[in-house]
């Protein structure tokens, strides 16, 4: 075949030549089809039916086959398709479900040769046999498929797909008796020609309906297809499965799908809705279009490359009742317009970026990532060189690591696990988070829980020695504000900087690498690199694009940064003390005020004044003989939660308000209180501790977070016998009447806590088990496996 | 007495868990009792209730919650709560307050309750349906029961409608109920507007809206014109149409929306006729599904006795079926002759061109004039009437008057290629949902003909579905008209006519008089393939002036 389409390109003579035009139909084209002169193209619809020349500057009308007084459903024309060997014939598909053929050699006015009205339904689709002179094969909305000898009056044989409606039927390129077919349920099959009885292979390519298949020109086997679920896929049926091996997703349902000539990896696509730009497409490069004509004002119904050794002619007809010819190089180019950024966290909280560089040169000079740290990694893109489409100009990538001295988050993971939350009373509680706290180093944490219990439990049950410690490292002075936060610095601070240059087209600079990852080790460079890559093809002029310089990499100032801030040593309690005749209204607004003020002022000093642990125990002492109800003190108590919860200390905000339940969850809304213990769990769940989580959920009170864990609680079992899945109620399996899940070591029924080995799935009761495997390594049931309980 | 402590909540009872639903009844029961005993002090008190103002309210109140009670114990899926809520109703009852009783008999007036599944007798699969549109809807209503002829259907329908109704849209939840009584109230179908009047207060719509269109927001108005266009003649809609909603200003809707609107309005346009042409009754707990008055003889209901519930009236069926069973039966045989031949035949004589195309002419044309002779006026009821505007507006004008209905090709538009991706595009997942209806609709056979078994009935269903598209002008190039004379009789096209047309002037004579031997189940199904159909009809010419008016 390929043979013979070459002795056509010689004998059609030197290349072709022509400029994007279009002509007016007198009606909308349903598809189009080209001569293999690559000189004519025909044109059909349900009201048209012609020829026309391609001439360079135009399209001229040749022949206008829709003859005859009266207008006939069997010229109404779903496709058409001119046979690849003979100039003379083509063959249409009507929408009454009528077959004709037609033979141009005929003298008459009417060409019409062959009519085939077997079909019952609608035909979508004809195709003719690529080297067989006389085999037209078709398929239709019935469901049917029917090869056709030309020289006989019926059809030689019928494949029934089994299915409602069939969509595309094509011959293989290379494969002499294999043609492909889609469907609307969502499969393909694969037809030899010689066994109608039954398909050799069926796979579901797309959800919906398939529209459209075509196999590759060149590569056995590739078989791309389109569907109403909007995308474009690329099948290898050369395997034992079809193995999807690319898949671009449109913008719309894919009606038409056809390889570009001479490129190995190229295809054109049209939609049959609501998009109606036709789109050439890398299946490398699955999202940005490498190409796009937007010509048309209404859905293309057919497009067809020129010529099949040509790659830069397409030809398309619309619903606009345009025909078109688009040339390669005036198509758009979206890739140009786009902006191609990446992001993406990393295993440690690490964030790389990746965008065009030139945007990031414009970024650099305002600093906008100043406190972070920033490293190079080298974005080495491996070249093939094979490969025409190779991108775009150059691309910066930084990463941008959020803190140093890692593993700071390690008084989180403590601070869950050993956080008492429930079961003991308020200040027992309390106790033990603030000693918790302090043991962890946070004492501003510590003192809290110690104020929270001075407020909510009788003095009389604080130990003095308890008090006297947390009170010890507070702080207390006639400061209006002498919170001390030193809270993340965020001022510039100093780093050594380094700058790599990467000249262009230097795709593999392997001491620049070396360097990176030296600079990496010791954590304190900042640098940005850019990556260039070579020119691009040709035909996407992506040559343009590129600079021919060197870039200047910016630089970043580096501070360390410390990992943790230092609590506040916050004493508002001690404050309000000491105040004799407190007013509400005036302490929340200090409070509120408070941390703003110092969050603002990032790089405040800390002030520690020392005051004596007595004034507090004193004044405890008086606020309780005056009988303040704690009420009074949960305007205070809200806004301290409040404070932690901006803090981004979700966790003590959670605590606090699990510990002090009713006592402070009404003055909270609910949303608020839902957002925090959310956040928490998140946190919780990231750190993979569930069972902290777990109990977070349970213990709040918020309906929407308690009903976490309230879903997907089922857990399906098979039977361990028939292996089929037990129904809900019951240990006896329905099916095998036998006790599913039993203990192999005294072969009761296990009803509760059932453990089992994933080697060989025997199991049983938990303390059987680990009795068995304190005195034995095999496997209670005798089955042989070690098994090994950890 | 203060209401907020009396409020009864009844989402308890929707849940899966029979703990939740125990504490839930319980909490009825409590507050039932108590108002009782209050309605009994002031009974004592006054001796005559009727005369205190206030009382007659609470009595009000009661009486639905009683009403409400009564529902859920004929047709709650859950067995524990219609004992329970039969059990309040009984010692209620002791107490001395009058108790309504269900009126009617059975969710269909045209269909015997004994031919249809009693709630409790269900199957696994059917349970697991009712509880799922219980727990969303907090009822089990008669479209349901009529439905679950069909289970394979039902599922899609119930999943459809849920996710119109309730999940994410572009459109508030009050919108949609509304627009569902626009629609219903276009085919003054007083069924679907009480439910949809009481949903639509429940997620808190504004009680002054329902006493017209015109007290609805200036954007629902705009929608009542596409309302009335899209229920008698949607081929008359025009880009323009689009145009006027989505560029009104401050009253204009967003595409996304009018998808949903449009969705919606056809759901419900052809949801009326199905309530129609299977006889819906009203809903238990609705006005007029439920009396306080004790039964009697004398005040015997319309409804019972057309419903073929009762002796005398079974005995009239009896013996008018003795005399037209052996007329009926030659019905069957002769259809299922013809489909045969039609079967064998239809390579032999190949029709011409010009004669297909007429034939589709004449068929068009015919239809509009296939009318039931008693074309009595039904002047709607004032409450739904309310509803909408421009009662004159209907399908039968232009039959009268012969009007040319344009012919609309679906090789040029139809619903697999072109309808589902715009609707997927502006109301993801719905194009889905109504694809996979529109399937199993079309697809839905049991291969079985009244008694006959091992049929082929796809030429049949397929004739009804080309029918009614024809009678909106919608044409099949690939169909051979003639076929739809052959197979469908007159008395059938009068009730495919009627129900997808003017569905309020349906009645049970109608609906016996076709298809005689057949069953109810089949009936069913041919009223689904009609609002199947009909719903596609409409959403095409919707969509396809919503295609214009975006290219």
């Amino acid at each position: 075949m390929e043979k013979m389409s070459r002795v056509t390109t010689a004998l059609s003579g030197s290349a072709l030549t022509g400029r994007t035009m279009h002509c007016h139909l007198d009606a909308p084209a349903n598809a189009i089809s080209v001569c293999r002169d690559a000189a004519q193209v025909v044109v059909a619809g349900r009201s048209i039916f012609k020829i026309y020349a391609i001439e360079e500057e135009q399209f001229v009308e040749k022949l206008n086959l829709r003859v005859g007084r009266k207008p006939s459903l069997n010229l109404s024309c779903a496709d058409v398709v001119w046979h690849q060997m003979d100039e003379n014939l083509l063959a249409t598909a009507a929408t009454n479900g009528v077959v004709v053929t037609w033979n141009l050699g005929r003298p008459s006015r009417n060409k019409q040769d062959q009519l085939f009205t077997e079909h019952k339904r609608t035909v979508n689709k004809v195709c003719f046999h690529p080297t067989e002179a006389h085999v037209l094969l078709s398929g239709s909305q019935d469901g049917f498929m029917k090869c056709f000898d030309l020289r006989r009056k019926d059809s030689v044989s019928t494949f029934s797909g089994q299915s409602e409606s069939v969509r595309d039927v094509q011959f293989s390129i290379r494969d002499y008796f294999t043609f492909a077919s889609t469907f609307e349920n969502g499969n393909v099959q694969l037809w030899d020609i010689r066994r109608p009885d039954r398909c050799e292979r069926m796979f579901t390519a797309h959800n919906g309906p398939v529209f459209c298949c075509d196999w590759h020109p060149e590569d056995r086997g590739w078989l791309a297809t389109g569907g109403r679920d909007k995308m474009v896929k690329v099948w290898d049926m050369t395997t034992h499965r079809a193995k999807e091996m690319h898949c671009v997703q449109t913008i719309a349902s894919v009606a038409r799908v056809k390889w570009r000539p001479e490129c190995r990896h190229h295809l054109a696509t049209c939609s049959m809705m609501v998009d109606h730009n036709i789109y050439v497409w890398d299946v490398r490069r699955p999202f940005v279009p490498a190409a796009m004509f937007e010509e048309h004002r209404d859905v293309t119904t057919g497009i067809a490359w020129r010529h099949p050794h040509d790659p830069s002619f397409l030809l398309s007809g619309s619903k606009d009742s345009t025909l078109c010819q688009h040339l390669f190089r005036d198509a758009s180019q979206p890739v140009e317009r786009a902006n191609p950024e990446g992001l993406c966290y990393g295993l440690f909280g690490d964030l790389a970026f990746a965008a065009k560089e030139s945007l990031v040169a414009a970024e650099s000079g305002r600093k906008p990532y100043t406190g972070d740290r920033r490293h190079p990694i080298f974005f080495k893109r491996k070249l093939d060189p094979a490969e025409p489409f190779s991108g775009l100009a150059s691309s910066a990538l930084s990463v941008f690591e959020t803190e140093s001295g890692g593993g700071s988050m390690s008084w989180f993971v403590d601070t869950a696990e050993r956080y008492a939350l429930a079961g003991r009373p308020l200040a027992e509680l309390c106790d033990h988070n603030a000693k918790v706290a302090r043991e962890l180093g946070r004492n501003q944490v510590a003192q809290t829980w110690t104020m929270l219990r001075i407020i909510y439990c009788s003095p009389g049950l604080v130990s003095s020695a308890n008090l006297n410690h947390s009170v010890g490292k507070g702080s207390s002075c006639g400061l209006p504000l002498m919170n001390s936060f030193n809270l993340k610095d965020m001022g510039p601070g100093l780093g050594s900087e380094t700058r790599l240059d990467r000249s262009k087209g230097d795709t593999r600079s392997d001491t620049a690498l070396l360097d990176s990852s030296a600079t990496l080790i010791t954590n304190e460079d900042n640098e940005e690199t850019e990556g260039s890559d070579v020119p691009a093809d040709y035909l996407l002029g992506d040559v343009e694009g590129e600079e021919d310089e060197l870039y200047p990499l910016d630089t970043e100032h580096v501070h360390p940064e410390e990992p943790e801030y230092v609590l506040p040593q916050e004493a508002f309690p001690l404050r309000h003390e000491i105040v004799d005749t407190p007013s509400g209204p005036e302490h929340l607004q200090d409070k509120a005020d408070s941390p703003h003020v110092s969050g603002n002022e990032a790089d405040t000093a800390s002030l520690a004044p020392v005051d004596s642990s007595s004034s507090l125990l004193s004044v405890s002492h008086a606020l309780y003989d005056s009988r303040l109800p704690p009420d009074f003190f949960s305007v205070l108590v809200r806004d301290m939660l409040h404070f932690y919860a901006e803090q981004g200390d979700v966790q003590m905000a959670v605590s606090v308000l699990i510990v002090l339940g009713e006592r402070v969850r009404k003055d909270i809304d609910e949303q608020t209180q839902e957002h925090w213990y959310t956040s928490y769990i998140d946190l919780l769940q990231r750190f993979c501790l569930w069972n902290v989580s777990n109990e977070v959920v349970k213990l709040s009170t918020s309906r929407a977070v308690s009903c976490l864990n309230q879903a997907s609680t089922t857990l399906h079992v098979n039977c361990s016998h028939c292996k089929r899945p037990m129904s809900s109620r019951g240990w006896v399996c329905d099916r095998c009447h036998r006790c599913a899940s039993m203990c192999a070591v005294c072969h009761h029924v296990v009803k509760g806590l059932f453990v089992w080995c994933q080697g060989c799935s025997h199991g049983g009761h938990l303390q059987h088990i680990m009795k068995w495997l304190e005195g034995s390594s095999h496997c209670p049931a005798g089955c042989g496996h070690l098994c090994e309980y950890s | 007495m203060a209401e907020g402590e009396n409020e009864v909540r009844w989402e308890g009872l929707c849940s899966r868990d029979s703990s939740t639903r125990e504490t839930a009844l319980e909490n009825i029961r409590q507050i039932v009792l108590r108002k009782t005993e209050y309605l009994r002090s002031v009974k004592e008190t006054l001796y005559r209730p009727s005369d205190g103002l206030s009382n007659a309210v609470s009595l009000d109140g009661m009486n639905k919650l009683l009403a409400h009670l009564l529902m859920l114990s004929k047709r709650c899926p859950f067995e524990d709560v219609r004992e329970r809520s039969g059990f309040i109703l009984k010692s209620v009852e002791e107490l001395g307050i009058r108790i309504p009783r269900p009126l009617g008999h059975g969710p269909s007036r045209f269909i015997p309750e004994k031919e249809i599944l009693q709630v409790g007798s269900e199957d696994a699969q059917m349970h697991a349906l009712f509880a799922d549109s219980f727990a969303a809807l907090g009822r089990l209503d008669n479209i349901t029961l009529v439905m679950v002829f069909h289970p394979q259907y039902l599922e899609s329908f119930l999943k459809t409608q849920h996710y119109l109704l309730q999940m994410d849209g572009p459109l508030p939840l009050h919108y949609r109920h509304y627009i569902g009584i626009m629609a219903a109230a276009r085919h003054q179908c007083s069924y679907l507007v009480n439910l949809h009047v009481n949903d639509f207060l429940h997620v808190g719509g504004d009680p002054k809206w329902l006493n017209g269109l015109e007290n609805a927001p200036q954007k629902l108005q705009n929608l009542g014109e596409l309302n009335k266009v899209l229920a008698h003649r949607p081929w008359l809609i025009t880009k323009e149409h689009i145009e006027g909603l989505l560029k009104a200003e401050e009253h204009s809707w967003s595409l996304a929306e009018l998808v949903h609107a449009v969705v919606l309005l056809t759901h419900y346009h052809s949801l009326a006729s199905f309530t129609f042409g299977c006889g819906i009754s009203p809903e238990i707990h609705c006005d007029g599904g439920h009396t306080f008055r004790p039964p009697s003889v004398s005040n015997y209901c319309i409804c019972d006795i057309t419903n073929g519930n009762h002796n005398v009236d079974e005995m009239q069926v009896n013996s008018a079926g003795n005399i037209s069973v052996s007329d009926s039966f030659f019905e069957v045989e002769a259809l299922m002759e013809k489909m045969k031949q039609l079967q064998e035949c239809r390579d032999e004589e190949e029709a011409s061109q010009e004669e297909m195309a007429s034939r589709f002419e004449i068929e068009k044309r015919e239809s509009m004039l296939v009318f039931s002779s008693d074309d009595d006026e039904v002047t709607p009821a004032r409450d739904v009437s309310r509803h909408f505007e421009d009662t004159s507006y209907g399908y039968k004008d232009f039959s009268r008057h012969g009007m040319h209905v344009p012919t609309f090709r679906v090789q040029d538009y139809c619903w697999e290629d072109h309808g589902y991706s715009l609707v997927n595009r502006l109301y993801p997942d719905v194009g889905q949902l109504i694809d996979e209806k529109f399937h199993i609709a079309y697809n839905l056979t049991y291969n079985t003909m009244a008694m006959h078994k091992d049929v082929d009935t796809s030429m049949l269903r397929r004739a009804i579905w080309n029918y009614i598209h024809c009678m909106f002008g919608i044409r099949y190039d690939d169909y051979d008209y003639g076929e739809i004379n052959q197979l469908l009789d007159r008395s059938f096209k009068v009730y495919i006519k009627t129900v997808v047309c003017t569905p309020e002037k349906v009645t049970k004579r109608m609906y016996d008089s076709f298809w005689r031997q057949f069953k109810h189940s089949e009936k069913v199904h041919v009223n689904l393939l009609l609002i199947e159909a009909r719903m596609q009809a409409e959403l095409l010419y919707a969509l396809r002036a919503i295609t214009r008016y975006m290219t």
